[in-house]
């Protein structure tokens, strides 16, 4: 099965990245009036890096792995233009306007991926 | 799958917006409201947001945490103004009425600000829906 392994490369590790990251952007629009609440994001890049690093190797069924994703340092804090009197972090019109971003890079990562699978489909089907 | 989530961080909020609605919504029909004394005076009512961490939901399969909550509903610490109206059955000894602490103008603002903040979340699980079906539809290509 290595056509399909290999087919999705790193496309679908990104449409995992990409949705925990829409996930991360409706906190933040969720948290808009909350105080004290500190927007953040993900560092796409590095997430994307350690989505493709090998897990930590253990030879012990008791090791720490370092498989949590929450734990990983690519969610970063955003550094705001202005905070809010309450100590508030989240701007709005940054988070729509990023959230329609990343929407619209969601459905890309997702178009690229139907297009491999039909790619796939056509070849096993061989018409 | 993490859009899962968003369908709960959204709905938190939606339910926190709605309250801060409820609450503005009280304010100004107690606007009028008067009392015999400080004490019972209506005070405008503020709601407290909260971010919802993971152990408050006990578990961390709830699907809203990183949400909002309702931390506490605060009195307006406005002071409460008096107004000498000794035919009013209510009044204390010396003849004053207590008035509300109410801005109607305050409360309009914030009941706008709350709308558009729910109608921001309204549009974050619409996204969240259509990306789901999206990706659903991926097994038909």
């Amino acid at each position: 099965m290595n056509l399909i392994d290999t087919a999705f490369s790193a496309h679908e590790k990104a449409l995992g990245v990409r949705s925990q990251r829409m996930e991360l952007l409706s906190r933040n629009i969720a948290n808009a009036d909350t105080p004290n609440f500190k927007a953040r994001d993900i560092d796409f890049r590095q997430a994307l890096k350690d989505t493709q690093a090998s897990t930590l190797q253990t030879s012990h069924r008791s090791h720490i792995t370092n498989t949590d994703e929450e734990s990983r340092s690519n969610i970063q804090y955003r550094v705001p233009f202005n905070v809010a009197i309450d100590g508030n972090t989240v701007e709005l019109p940054v988070e729509q306007a990023k959230f329609g971003q990343y929407a619209a890079e969601y459905q890309t990562t997702l178009s690229i991926l139907e297009n491999r699978i039909s790619g796939i489909r056509k070849a096993l089907r061989g018409d | 799958m993490a859009l899962d989530n968003l369908f709960g961080i959204a709905g938190s909020a939606l339910n926190a917006q709605s309250s801060r609605m409820n609450a503005s919504a009280s304010n100004l029909a107690n606007a009028g409201a008067v009392a015999g004394s400080e004490k019972d005076a209506f005070r405008a009512k503020r709601v407290v947001f909260k971010t919802i961490m993971d152990q408050q939901t006990g578990k961390s399969d709830m699907g809203n945490q990183g949400g909002v909550r309702i931390s506490a509903i605060n009195d307006d610490p406005k002071t409460i103004s008096r107004t000498s109206s000794p035919g009013n059955p209510i009044a204390d000894k010396d003849g004053f009425i207590y008035l509300s602490n109410v801005n109607e103008m305050t409360e309009m603002v914030d009941m706008m600000a709350a709308a558009r903040s729910y109608q921001n979340n309204v549009e974050v699980v619409n996204t969240a829906r259509q990306l789901m079906l999206r990706t659903l539809d991926i097994i038909k290509s």
